[in-house]
């Protein structure tokens, strides 16, 4: 082997390996520009007002996005309500209960729902709950977000329960423990860690959602009593507002979408750190 | 864990029953270009009458006419009004007529974007035609030159922007574009939503501004209110009589007074309008009432805003730069809207 | 004895002895494995009932056109002639560039952290990546109008102009908005989901297949790119197709910076339109049942291609972790 050939295949070596850092390094500099670019811009508009007001008619500066916000926990609300106790109950089936085709079958089918795009589970909503009943309402917008909301949980909860060890059921069932009673007392509160961060997820992910919102929540200048009426939500309220012209709805927008991520972010780094301290079962 | 849960019962049960006291809720949808109007007027009326909320969102006046022929909101808005066959489907579906309330008068102007160019550019007609038929693609084409002399029309691309989504003030456009061009007639036509020759989209009067006044070299139609508000440069158009004429509350109310008179129904067209001193693309814009609403405290509010609307809401109208209804259409409407069951 | 016998029977409950006490214990688990069962088929009914739903509600559309819609250029709501071909293009467009810049990125990060990185570096940054993917659409879509759209008017587009402008790729105008912005915003939002899998899936390749190829004299790199991402393949395709069947139902962030207008053209600058942002813009106001049932056609083709590549997607990651426990 030539000694040119050894020092070109070295430093084509370093080269490479060199290249592959900076990828690294410029992805996760990426997320740090986000979170900058929304610090800065969202910072400087976010004041009281921002989250107790009502928004001012068209065109009219001030007034902020308390009915967005208000609107926004309402619909997750809904959705985990919704959508929650489904992904639970299915993700035990699957973990504890499950025959091999029937499982085999309600996994590839939440794997579908889940890669459905969201503006696709937008038009499914509209035609279940606001078309019957005639009405946009904070109710469809929830039915939406949960559905979306079952696939994440299911998987996650099967999981967890998957790995909770197999000599803590045993040791339950030889204390004469039937076998909901395990589930319930024993695998359960020991998957609880897990599952929970599951969950939380999932709502942090449809909390972001708009599309579907788009077609069944609809929107609202004013508050949303209830739940059969059209609501804001931050999603709706960034997307309309960063698409006009307005100067002070852009400035708004760029508020309500640090607050929308810092919520995000929150629920995801939160969770991760409390589930890695909490010595439950590894990763997701 | 049980008192939680009992908590969370007792907040839902609650956060529902607010909304079983006696504020009367509408819901309505549709055209952006009244949207600063409505919003303004819907503001104002619940600071009058804080038991009645009216929600209206824009969406376009396609998404008006089709949620108001769902049935998913109580009324609609537009500013193309319904078509024939449109009405006639509305009356297979519900089972009972649609109403067309006149409410302002507004203007479609032709606002723009280019570097250096601070005055107010000439349009002809056969110019905007051109332009939105993709046929003139420079801003410095002799057909805009012509009415402009002394202007240093760049040798730039025209970006064209049109609506992305279904549109009154797309109709309101297209019909004043079928009237000054059987190319364009022929070719695309006039409806809320076109197969657009060239162009970007914009969603809602909003979303055009938005892009025009970010896109270097652009021209978009909007609404009189939205190039005033954010500061958009907006051009003179070229009426039939052959002026160039800049949309203002007086071009745009000769406009309606030397067009024809009032249909019945209230759906007339008045773009090209005839006369010296008229605005070529005026146009009503329209409320879209179910002519049964079944609900009586919902009819009643309705009511009381539709006549609050033709006589103390007239007076917010200027201050947003649309006109205020000819008194002959007022007394018309004034009628109509006991024809409301 | 027999007083014994009278103190037992006396003093136990009713419905004592251990039949009984099976029978219970069996019924609630019963009770159990009923209610789990109807969640779990709770969800197979919403996925058929979303499909019968898109299928039904489509009917006018396909009976009208058939396959052609597939191929028409036109999107014409005036004369009611529906096409979905500008459409499924801009979707393809925006999603091969997304993972034109995705991949090469992805995969590049992706070996960094598998092979290089630390274990404890590697898996902090593979969480705060991860993190990246939490972000929602709108708020890219945010970022996308104020800051890429700009950059893309005068800086990206300009240089790509000066350097490439001969290309059929790079002619016509440029507005900010279009099918190349579109895509860069897409390859932020995908990338993570190729560094995460492909990350594992590296993780996952025999550590005697690395040394191997080290002993017989390569180098890292060498090692890494003729050896281990090799075996890795086929699940390195599979995040492929993962993050392109995330691309292509993105919805919010794509409509806010792609222009909306119905376009095919050779020009990345040019606007344009995707399935997903249609849909999306349009929906609530298709004035006319055929309007309506052409959307939903395409809210059914949609369905079908992303089913179809997370399909794939699945069968290739498995096929990858299942030759890692083979070697």
């Amino acid at each position: 082997m030539s000694r040119l050939h050894l020092l070109w295949r070295k430093s084509l070596n370093i080269l490479m390996l060199t290249l592959t850092g900076v990828a690294a390094l410029l992805v996760v500099s990426v997320l740090f520009l986000i979170l900058g670019c929304l610090l800065w811009n969202g910072g400087k508009s976010l004041n009281l007002s921002f989250f107790t007001q009502l928004p001012k008619p068209v065109g009219e500066s001030g007034g902020g996005m308390a009915n967005a916000i208000v609107g926004s926990l309402k619909l997750l609300l809904l959705a985990a309500v919704l959508g929650l106790p489904v992904g639970l109950l299915a993700g035990v089936y699957l973990a504890e209960f499950g025959g091999k085709t029937f499982s085999f079958v309600i996994r590839y089918t939440t794997d579908i729902l889940n890669g459905v795009p969201s503006v696709v589970i937008g038009i499914f909503a509209y035609t279940l709950a606001v078309l019957p009943v005639k009405h946009f309402s904070t109710f469809a917008g929830g039915v939406a977000l949960g559905v979306m909301a079952i696939p994440i949980t299911v998987r996650s909860t099967e999981e967890f329960l998957r790995a909770v060890p197999g000599t803590l059921r045993e040791g339950a069932m030889a204390l004469g423990a039937s076998k909901w009673r395990t589930i319930a007392t024993v695998v359960l509160p020991a998957a609880k860690g897990g599952i929970i961060t599951g969950m939380l997820l999932a709502l942090a992910r449809v909390a972001g959602e708009t599309a579907p919102l788009l077609f069944t929540a609809l929107g609202n200048q004013f508050w949303s009593p209830g739940w059969s009426q059209p609501t804001a939500s931050l999603p709706t309220v960034i997307y309309a507002y960063a698409l006009s012209a307005y100067d002070d709805w852009h400035r708004q927008a760029w508020a309500a979408g640090l607050v929308l991520l810092a919520l995000v972010l929150v629920a995801n780094v939160g969770t991760r750190l409390a589930l890695s301290r909490g010595g439950a079962a590894r990763g997701v | 864990m049980k008192k939680n849960i009992v908590m969370v019962c007792l907040l839902l049960g609650l956060a529902a029953a607010l909304g079983a006291d006696s504020t009367v809720l509408l819901n309505g949808a549709g055209a952006t270009f009244p949207n600063p109007m409505y919003s303004k007027w819907f503001d104002t009326y619940h600071q009058l009458h804080p038991n009645i909320q009216v929600n209206y969102q824009s969406i376009g006046s396609g998404g008006g006419i089709r949620q108001v022929l769902a049935g998913t909101v109580d009324f609609g808005a537009s500013d193309g009004p319904m078509t024939d066959e449109q009405i006639a489907e509305f009356k297979k579906q519900r089972g009972m007529d649609i109403l067309h309330f006149p409410t302002v008068l507004g203007a479609d102007v032709p606002s723009y974007n280019i570097q250096g160019v601070a005055t107010d550019l000439k349009f002809t007609q056969k110019a905007l035609a051109g332009i939105y038929l993709g046929t003139i693609t420079q801003w410095n084409d002799p057909e805009i030159a012509k009415a402009n002399p002394g202007v240093n029309l760049p040798a730039a691309d025209i970006v064209v922007v049109h609506r992305s989504d279904g549109s009154g003030t797309t109709y309101i456009w297209t019909d004043f574009l079928s009237k000054a061009s059987d190319d364009w007639k022929n070719k695309v036509g006039k409806n809320t939503s076109v197969n657009w020759p060239v162009g970007l989209g914009g969603k809602g009067n909003e979303g055009v501004s938005g892009l025009v006044k970010q896109t270097p070299n652009s021209i978009g139609y909007i609404e009189l209110i939205y190039a005033v508000q954010n500061n958009i440069s907006y051009g003179e158009v070229q009426n039939a009589a052959g002026k160039f004429i800049k949309a203002d509350l007086a071009s745009v109310t000769a406009a309606a007074a030397s067009s024809k008179d009032m249909p019945e129904d209230f759906r007339v067209s008045i773009t090209n309008a005839p006369g010296p001193a008229a605005y070529p693309v005026s146009s009503f814009t329209w409320l879209l009432i179910p002519g049964k609403i079944p609900d009586a405290a919902k009819r009643d509010a309705i009511k009381g805003f539709l006549n609050w609307m033709i006589t103390d809401g007239q007076k917010y109208t200027e201050g947003l730069s649309y006109a205020q209804l000819p008194k002959p259409v007022v007394a018309k409407e004034k009628k109509a809207i006991s024809l409301i069951q | 004895m027999s007083a014994t016998a009278t103190i037992i029977a006396a003093t136990a409950p009713p419905e004592a002895g251990p039949r009984a006490f099976i029978r219970r214990l069996r019924h609630g688990d019963e009770v159990a494995h009923l209610v789990t069962f109807i969640f779990a088929a709770s969800i197979l009914l919403l996925t058929s009932m979303l499909v019968y739903e898109l299928w039904v509600t489509s009917h006018l559309s396909r009976a009208k056109f058939g396959w052609s819609f597939l191929a028409t250029r036109i999107w014409d709501p005036v004369f009611e002639n529906f096409g979905a071909l500008p459409y499924i293009y801009g979707t393809l467009v925006t999603s091969a560039i997304a993972l034109i810049i995705a991949v090469p990125l992805g995969l590049a990060a992706a070996t960094f952290l598998a092979e290089l990185a630390p274990r404890r570096i590697s898996d902090g940054v593979a969480f705060l990546i991860d993190l990246l993917a939490a972000v929602p659409s709108v708020i890219y879509g945010l970022l996308g109008i104020f800051v890429v759209v700009p950059l893309m008017r005068t800086v990206i587009g300009p240089a790509l102009k000066n350097s490439l402008g001969f290309l059929p790729f790079f002619k016509g105008p440029n507005y900010g908005v279009g099918f190349l912005t579109a895509g860069i915003v897409l390859s932020i939002m995908v990338v993570p989901f190729i560094i995460s899998v492909s990350r594992e899936v590296l993780l996952t390749v025999p550590r005697d297949q690395r040394e191997a190829a080290l002993a017989l004299g390569a180098t890292r790199w060498e090692a890494t790119w003729k050896v281990v991402i090799p075996w890795a393949r086929a699940g390195i395709a599979g995040s492929v197709f993962l993050a392109l069947a995330r691309a292509l139902g993105e919805t919010m962030a794509v409509t806010m910076v792609i222009g909306n207008a119905t376009a095919i053209s050779a020009s990345l600058f040019s606007p344009g339109d995707t399935i997903a942002a249609t849909i999306a813009s349009q929906f609530t106001e298709a004035t006319g049942d055929l309007y309506l049932s052409a959307l939903v056609e395409l809210g059914l083709v949609l369905f079908l291609i992303t089913f179809i590549l997370n399909g794939l997607a699945r069968l290739l990651i498995l096929v990858t972790e299942r030759g890692g426990q083979r070697g």
